[in-house]
C-alpha cells in the first residue's frame, strides 16, 4: 500500500533547514498558576473520581486554560506546540476514571493546538506546527515492578501497542501534524508507539511523522531502562523520526554532554527540551530564563541541535529568552552516516562494513 | 585489538551459542527442567567471555518454545550486565522470533528468515523486522532448497539483496548465512562445499554491498564427530580463510577454537587441503584430501590422551615458556602456580616481583596480540589470555605491595578509568600495577567509565591526579569530554593519557587545549612513574608542566595550517603507489587507432539500461526491478515505467534520437603522476593502422547491430614525430588505513612503456525538436521522461561501447560473457574514469580528451566554458585494461600536489586552484 506522504514533514524539513526552531515549554507548571479547583477540572463530566490533577481533562472542562498557555507560548516565538495530551492514554486515565474519554481529550486538545497553530500561522506567514504529545504511561514493558519476580511484566506488547494507538489516532483525527513520543524512560515502550504509529499509518494510508524524545535518569546518560544514549538512537532509529531528543528530567548543565554524543550520531534533526535547570528543596525550578536560554544557546552555537524548547519549569518567558537567543542561529546540518550495521543493547554495538 | 580503521566497530563478531537448545544439551536440561536462574547463568558467562552478542534458541519439540523464548528474553532484559550486549533472536517458527521481538528493548539480530515460504512470506516477514527494528539473518534458501553451490548461495542471495533492498530493507542490516555444509564425506559432490562457501561469501560481498555473513560452524565437521581435534582444527582453517573472504561472524563456541599457528602443521594442512580442494601432496599417498584427512584423523582419535600428552608435553617447559603458553591457549589452571615459581626465582636472583610482569607475563601477552592483529586468534580466545593474566597480576600484588615502606605514606592519589565506551584495561591495569608497586595509590574505577563518575571519584577521594585509558578509536573522543568536563568543573589536577590509540600529537592537539590543567599523555607503562613522580613532587612539579605545555604548543603550531586531517606529503603518497604488475597488462589492442560510430542502433542499447538511475531521477528510491512491486513507491514506479516503455518505442520506431561516439587507443607510458601518450603521427609508421583525417566525415552507414562495425578511416597524415601528449592525474593524498596504497591513474600504466591508453566520448543528438513540442503542448512529464531516457541512451552507450573495446576493439577479453546486471555491477576488467569524477576530479582535462579524439568532429559533442558536455546526454572518458585498474577518490589533496599539478598541466596555480576547489582544504 502506498501512504499518502506527510506534507507537515516536507514543510517542517524546509523550515529546519533554515533556522533552529522553537518548540514550546512547559504546561504542569503553567497550569499550577491557575490555582484550579476540583470544580474546575472536573467540569460537569459526572465522573466518579476526584478530578483535581487531570491537567489533561481541562481540554473538555475548561480549554480556555490550555488555549492561553499555548498563545503565551506562540507569543513566545514558539513554532511548534505540543499537545496538553502526557497523560491522556487509557491507562494514566484510568485512574481518573476518564478512560472512556481518551479519545475526546485527543481530538479536542489536537484541535484546539491546530487552531492556535494556524491563526498565528496565518497572522505572520511563519507556519507553526503541532505535535501531538505522548507520554510513558506508567506501566514498563522492560522491567519488572516485583523485585522477586524479573520476569514479571505488569503489561504487554499488544496491550501497549493498543494504548498508544488509540490515542495517537485521536490526536491525528484533531489535526496533530507528527505524535511525539516524549520522556521515553523505557526504550521498549518507544518501539511500541513506534509500532502503534506505523499500524495507524497504514490504517490511515497516510504517513504520520514520529518524534521521538528520550529521558535520562542517570547522569552518565542512561534511560531507566539502561539504554544509553547512542544504544537508544539505534534501537528507534527503524522509526525514521523527523526528530530525536532529549527531554526532561535534568536542566541543560546535565544534558550537555549527551547532547553532543546525539548530535554526533543522529542522521535525523535533534530536538532537546530540558528542564529550567533542577528543582531546588522545594521541588520548584528556579533557573531563570536568560540561564537557560545561556546554557541551551551553547549547543546552538556549537551546531548540535535543530529545535530547542524547555519542558519543567520552564515559562513562556524562558522560551522567550531561548528563541531570541538562537534567532539567526545556523541549524545543525544533519550528519550522513556510514552504512555499517548498528546494533543495540543497552549499550550500543557496531559492526565495520 | 586495535582499531585504525576509518569506521570504528568489530570486524568478527562472536556469538554466544551456549544458550541453545539445539546446540547445548547442558542448556536443553536447564531449559526444559525450567531452572532458568541457571539457565540466565549461562549467558552471563558467555558475555563474560567475550561474546558480542548472545544467541537464545528454543527450538525443542517438547518445550513450549514461545514461553520460553519471552520468559528467558524478559529475565535477562533484568541483567545489566547481560543485557549491555544485543540478542540474536533463533527460530525457525516465525512466531516465536515474532513473540521474542515483543520482549527486546535494544536492537536485535533476527536469525532467521528466508525465501523457502515464497517471496511473499519472505518479505512479509522483513517489513515486520523493519517495523520492530532489528537485523536479519537471512538463510541462503529459496523455493527449491537450501543453496548448496557456489553458484546458487549467490545467486539466491543475490535475489534476497534485491528484494530487500527493493523494499527498502536497509542493506548493512542483512546478514546471510549461505550454509556452511560438511565436508569430507566421501561424497564427491561434498568436496566443494567448504570452498564453495569461503567463495560465495567473497562474490555475494562484492555484489550487494554493506551485507555481512554469518555461518554455523559445526557442521563442517560433521563426518568428525567424537573427534574433537579434528574437528577443532578444521573450524580454525576454515574460519582462518573464510574470514578474508568476509564472514562477520560466526556461531561458534569460542572455547573450541584452536589457534590457527598451533595445530599440528600436518594436520593443518591436510585440514587445508580439504577445505580449499586442494590435491594432496604427491608424496603422501593418498589420492584425495579427504581419505589422507581420515588417515590422519584416526591418529588424532582419543583426543582425551593425546590432549594429556600435549599438556604433559607443555608443562615440561622451563617456567616462562610454560607462562607465554598459558597465555596464548588462555589456560588458567597452572598460572599461579607457574607465576610464584617465576616469582620465587625472580627474588632469589636478586629481582622484584615487578619484573615477572615486565617479563614474561608482557612478553606472553605481546604473542597475544601478534597473533590476534594476523588474524590467526580471535576476541574471545584474547578475552581468555586476559583473564589469565590478571590472575597472575593478582598473585603477584601482595608481593608488590609488601615490599613498600609500610609506614611510607602514599605518594600520591590515584584514579584511572578506562573511558565510557571502551573495555580495554589490561593496559591501564599495567599501568595500575606498576604505579601502585612504586607507592601510589591507585583507585581503578575499571572499564566504559562515563565522565561524570571519574570526575565524582577524583573529588570524593581528593585525588592527585587522573589517568584515562582506551584503545580504540572512539575513545579519543571521550577523552577530549572529559577534559571539557574538568575544565567546566574547575578542577586543577593533571591529567594522565595512555592507551594505544592516544598519541602525543592528538594529546597535544585535542585534549590539551580542552582542559587548562596538564595534560600528559604517556607512552607507556615504564614511563607512568617517571610521569607521576614529577608531577606530584614539589620542586619538579612546575617546570615539568611548563616543559610539556611548550612541547604540546610546538606540536600544535607545527600542525597550523595543516587542516583537519594531516595528509601525506606528494612524496610520501607516490611512494605508497599502487604496485601494479605489469607482467599481468593487457596486449596491444587488436584494432588500434579511432573508430567513429555515427549511428549505433538504439535498440541495442535499451538492452542496456540501468534503470535504477532514472527512477532516482524520478525521486524514487529503490532498486529495479523490485521498486516496480515496493510497497510505498510501487504503483508510481510501475506507472512510469509504463510510459517511459511506450516512449522508448517511439523513440526508437520514429528514430527519434541519434547515437554518436567515438573511441580510439594510443601507446602509453606513465611518467610519475602523468600519462603520456604517443601522438597519432608516430603510429602511422609501423604496423599500426593509420588514423582519421582531422575533421573526418562521418562517413559510412550505421551500424545497427549489437557488434556494430565502425567506420574505416583512410589515413593521410604527416609522417613525422609528434610531441608526447601529457595526461596528468592526481593521487590520493589522505592517509591510508594499512596496506591500502594512495591511488593514482598512472598507476595502472606502465612506466617502462609498451602500454595503452583509451579515450572515448559518446553523445545521444537530436533531442531538442522533441523538447521543443513537449514544451508547446506544456507537457513537462515528456519533457523531463525524453530527458531522463536520453540520459540512460547516453549511459547505456558508454557501458555498449566499453564492452565492444574488451571483447573486439582492443580485445583483451574477447571470451567475456556478461548479463546486464553483470554489466551494471562492473564485474568486467578495466575502468572508465571520467574527467571530473573521483578518481579524475579535474574537468579540465575533457579538452586534452576532446582534441585526441577529435570529439567535436567525430561525435558532434562540445564543451563549454565550463567543461560542460553538450548535448547534455553524454559520457566521456578514459579506457585503462589492467585487470588490476579500479575505481577510488582522490579526494583532498594538499598544497604540495596542487603545485606539482599546475607545473605539469602547464597552467597558472590560480587556475589549477579553481579547477581543482573541492579537492582543497
Amino acid at each position: 500500500m502506498t501512504l499518502t506522504p506527510s506534507t507537515a514533514r516536507t514543510a517542517f524539513l524546509a523550515e529546519a533547514a533554515k533556522r533552529i526552531l522553537v518548540t514550546d515549554g512547559a504546561f504542569g507548571t503553567e497550569i499550577q498558576n491557575w490555582k484550579l479547583s476540583e470544580a474546575d477540572y472536573a467540569g460537569s463530566l459526572g465522573l466518579s473520581h476526584e478530578q483535581k490533577g487531570n491537567n489533561d481533562i481541562l481540554a473538555l472542562t475548561k480549554p480556555e486554560v490550555p488555549e492561553a498557555i499555548h498563545r503565551a507560548y506562540f507569543e513566545a516565538g514558539a513554532d511548534i506546540a505540543e499537545t496538553n495530551t502526557f497523560s491522556a492514554n487509557r491507562i494514566s486515565q484510568a485512574d481518573y476514571g476518564a478512560e472512556h474519554l481518551v479519545r475526546e481529550i485527543n481530538v479536542e486538545s489536537a484541535k484546539l493546538a491546530r487552531r492556535l497553530a494556524d491563526e498565528y500561522a496565518a497572522r505572520d506567514g511563519r507556519p507553526r506546527f503541532v505535535a501531538g504529545a505522548i507520554g510513558p504511561t506508567n506501566k514498563t514493558l522492560s522491567l519488572s515492578p516485583d523485585v522477586n519476580d524479573p520476569g514479571y511484566r505488569e503489561i504487554d506488547w499488544d496491550t501497549l501497542v493498543d494504548v498508544y494507538k488509540e490515542q495517537a489516532a485521536a490526536l491525528v483525527e484533531g489535526g496533530a501534524d507528527f505524535i511525539l513520543i516524549e520522556t521515553v524512560f523505557d526504550t521498549l515502550n518507544a518501539k511500541a508507539g513506534v509500532m502503534a504509529v506505523r499500524q495507524l499509518e497504514h490504517e490511515l494510508g497516510r504517513e504520520v511523522p514520529i518524534m521521538l524524545s528520550m529521558t535520562l535518569t542517570d547522569l552518565s546518560g542512561r534511560n531507566l531502562s539502561g539504554h544509553t544514549v547512542e544504544a537508544f538512537w539505534y534501537a528507534v532509529r527503524h522509526a525514521r523520526p523527523l526528530t530525536i531528543g532529549l527531554n526532561c528530567s535534568f536542566g541543560a548543565t546535565q544534558l550537555r554532554p549527551h547532547v553532543k554524543t546525539l548530535a554526533e550520531i543522529a542522521d535525523t534533526l535533534i530536538m532537546i527540551y530540558p528542564n529550567a535547570g533542577l528543582p531546588n528543596e522545594l521541588g520548584a525550578y528556579d533557573e531563570m530564563p536568560d540561564t537557560t536560554a545561556g546554557f541551551v544557546g551553547e549547543w546552538a552555537v556549537a551546531g548540535q541541535v535543530n529545535a530547542l524548547g524547555g519542558c519543567c519549569g520552564s515559562t513562556p518567558a524562558h522560551i522567550a529568552a531561548i528563541a531570541n537567543k538562537v534567532a539567526g542561529l545556523a541549524p545543525r546540518p544533519i550528519p550522513a552516516l556510514e552504512p555499517v550495521t548498528r546494533l543495540a543493547g543497552l549499550e550500543p554495538f557496531t559492526m565495520a562494513g | 585489538m586495535t582499531s585504525d580503521n576509518q569506521i570504528s566497530g568489530a570486524r568478527f563478531v562472536n556469538i554466544g551459542e551456549r544458550t541453545n537448545v539445539t546446540g547445548s544439551a547442558a542448556f536443553k536440561k536447564l531449559i526444559m527442567a525450567g531452572d532458568y536462574a541457571k539457565a540466565v547463568d549461562v549467558a552471563r558467562q558467555q558475555v563474560e567471555n567475550g561474546a558480542q552478542v548472545i544467541d537464545v534458541n528454543m527450538d525443542e519439540g517438547l518445550l513450549d518454545a514461545h514461553l520460553a523464548m519471552t520468559t528467558f528474553l524478559k529475565l535477562i532484559a533484568a541483567e545489566p550486565d547481560i543485557a549491555r550486549v544485543p540478542v540474536m533472536i533463533d527460530s525457525s517458527k516465525w512466531d516465536v522470533i515474532e513473540a521474542g521481538l515483543k520482549c527486546v528493548p535494544g536492537k536485535p539480530i533476527v536469525n532467521s528468515i528466508s525465501m523457502k515460504e515464497g517471496e511473499a512470506q519472505f518479505l512479509d516477514h522483513a517489513r515486520k523486522c523493519m517495523e520492530y527494528g532489528a537485523a536479519v539473518v537471512v538463510m541462503a534458501f529459496d523455493e527449491t532448497g537450501q543453496a548448496d553451490t557456489r553458484q546458487r548461495k549467490i545467486e539466491i542471495c543475490e535475489r534476497a539483496y534485491k528484494l530487500l533492498t527493493g523494499i527498502g530493507f536497509p542493506p548493512e542490516d542483512i546478514i546471510f548465512d549461505p550454509n556452511v555444509f560438511a565436508v569430507a564425506t566421501g561424497i564427491e559432490e561434498h568436496d566443494r562445499y567448504g570452498l564453495d562457501f569461503i567463495e560465495a561469501v567473497a562474490e555475494i560481498k562484492a555484489r550487494c554491498p554493506h551485507v555481512h555473513f554469518s555461518g554455523g560452524l559445526s557442521n563442517l565437521s560433521f563426518s568428525f564427530r567424537g573427534n574433537e581435534t579434528v574437528r577443532r582444527a578444521m573450524h580454525s582453517v576454515f574460519l582462518y580463510h573464510a574470514i578474508p573472504a568476509g564472514l562477520d561472524m560466526a556461531i561458534v563456541n569460542a572455547g573450541q577454537l584452536d589457534v590457527y599457528d598451533q595445530i599440528d602443521p600436518t594436520l593443518r594442512d591436510a585440514c587445508e587441503d580439504v577445505i580449499l580442494m586442494r590435491a594432496p601432496p604427491a608424496d603422501s599417498g593418498f589420492e584425495t584430501a579427504t581419505e589422507r584427512l581420515i588417515a590422519l584423523a584416526e591418529g588424532f582419535k582419543g583426543k582425551d590422551k593425546a590432549a594429556e600428552k600435549a599438556a604433559e608435553e607443555w608443562r615440561g617447559y622451563p617456567v616462562a615458556k610454560r607462562i607465554e603458553h598459558a597465555l596464548v591457549r588462555g589456560l588458567d589452571a597452572f598460572i599461579v602456580e607457574d607465576t610464584e615459581e617465576m616469582r620465587a626465582a625472580t627474588a632469589a636472583a636478586g629481582g622484584r616481583p615487578i619484573e615477572v610482569i615486565e617479563g614474561p607475563l608482557m612478553d606472553g601477552m605481546n604473542v597475544v596480540g601478534d597473533l590476534f592483529g594476523s588474524g590467526k586468534m580471535f576476541l574471545p580466545q584474547v578475552v581468555k589470555s586476559a583473564r589469565v593474566m590478571k590472575k597472575a597480576v593478582a598473585h603477584l600484588i601482595p608481593y608488590i605491595e609488601a615490599e613498600k615502606d609500610g609506614n611510607s605514606k602514599a605518594k600520591g592519589r590515584i584514579i584511572m578509568a578506562t573511558v565510557k565506551g571502551d573495555v580495554h584495561d589490561i593496559g591501564k591495569n599495567i599501568v595500575g600495577v606498576v604505579l601502585q608497586c612504586n607507592g601510589y595509590e591507585v583507585i581503578d574505577l575499571g572499564v566504559m567509565v562515563p565522565w561524570s563518575r571519574i570526575l565524582e571519584a577524583a573529588n570524593e577521594n581528593e585525588a592527585d591526579i587522573i589517568g584515562l585509558s582506551g584503545l580504540i578509536t572512539p575513545s579519543l573522543d571521550e577523552m577530549v569530554t572529559v577534559a571539557e568536563e574538568m575544565q567546566r568543573a574547575g578542577m586543577a589536577i593533571p591529567l594522565m593519557i595512555g592507551g594505544a590509540t592516544t598519541s602525543k600529537v592528538h594529546t597535544a592537539l585535542r585534549i590539551d587545549p580542552a582542559y587548562e590543567g596538564a595534560v600528559i599523555h604517556v607512552l607507556d607503562a615504564s614511563r607512568a612513574v617517571g610521569v607521576a613522580s614529577q608531577l606530584l613532587s614539589d620542586t619538579q612539579a612546575a617546570g615539568f608542566k611548563a616543559g610539556v605545555a611548550n612541547d604540546y604548543e610546538k606540536v600544535r603550531e607545527a600542525r597550523e595550517g595543516k587542516g583537519q586531517s594531516a595528509l601525506l606529503t606528494l612524496a610520501e603518497a607516490r611512494a605508497n603507489r599502487f604496485p601494479t604488475d605489469f607482467a599481468l597488462k593487457a596486449p596491444a589492442p587488436v584494432q588500434p587507432g579511432l573508430h567513429v560510430f555515427d549511428d549505433w542502433d538504439l535498440a541495442d542499447l535499451v538492452e542496456t539500461f540501468d534503470w535504477t538511475p532514472f527512477f532516482r531521477a524520478w525521486e524514487l528510491a529503490g532498486a529495479y526491478p523490485a521498486i516496480l512491486d515496493d510497497d510505498v513507491v510501487g504503483e508510481s514506479a510501475t506507472g512510469l515505467y509504463a510510459d517511459a516503455r511506450a516512449m522508448l518505442d517511439r523513440i526508437i520506431a520514429e528514430k527519434w534520437l541519434t547515437a554518436r561516439g567515438v573511441c580510439a587507443f594510443w601507446p602509453a607510458r606513465a611518467e610519475g603522476d602523468d600519462v603520456l601518450l604517443k601522438p597519432p603521427a608516430l603510429y602511422g609508421q609501423g604496423n599500426l593502422p593509420p588514423l582519421p583525417l582531422r575533421g573526418g566525415a562521418g562517413g559510412g552507414g550505421a551500424p545497427a547491430s549489437a557488434a556494430a562495425t565502425d567506420t574505416p578511416h583512410p589515413n593521410p597524415s604527416p609522417e613525422g614525430e609528434g610531441p608526447e601528449i601529457r595526461i596528468p592525474f592526481l593521487r590520493q593524498q589522505f592517509k591510508k588505513s594499512r596496506g591500502r596504497a594512495s591511488f593514482c591513474l598512472s598507476d595502472f600504466v606502465d612506466p617502462a612503456g609498451d602500454d595503452w591508453l583509451g579515450g572515448f566520448a559518446v553523445g545521444i543528438h537530436g533531442i531538442e525538436p522533441h523538447l521543443e513540442r513537449f514544451k508547446a503542448a506544456h507537457d513537462d512529464y515528456s519533457d523531463i521522461l525524453l530527458k531522463a531516457l536520453a540520459d540512460r541512451f547516453a549511459e547505456a552507450f558508454a557501458e555498449r561501447l566499453h564492452q565492444h573495446v574488451r571483447t573486439t576493439l582492443w580485445g583483451y577479453a574477447p571470451g567475456e560473457q556478461l548479463t546486464n546486471a553483470a554489466l551494471i555491477r562492473e564485474e568486467y576488467r578495466g575502468i572508465r574514469p571520467a574527467p571530473g569524477y573521483p578518481a579524475c576530479p579535474d574537468h579540465s582535462l575533457k579538452p586534452i580528451l576532446f582534441d585526441l579524439l577529435q570529439a567535436p568532429d567525430n561525435a558532434g559533442i562540445v564543451l563549454t566554458e565550463s567543461q560542460a558536455m553538450l548535448p547534455t546526454a553524454a559520457v566521456s572518458g578514459f579506457y585503462f585494461a589492467h585487470p588490476d585498474s579500479q575505481y577510488f577518490g582522490v579526494a583532498r589533496i594538499g598544497q604540495d600536489q596542487l603545485e606539482d599539478y599546475a607545473t605539469r598541466r602547464g597552467i597558472d596555480l590560480p587556475t589549477a586552484t579553481r579547477w581543482l576547489r573541492p579537492n582543497l582544504d
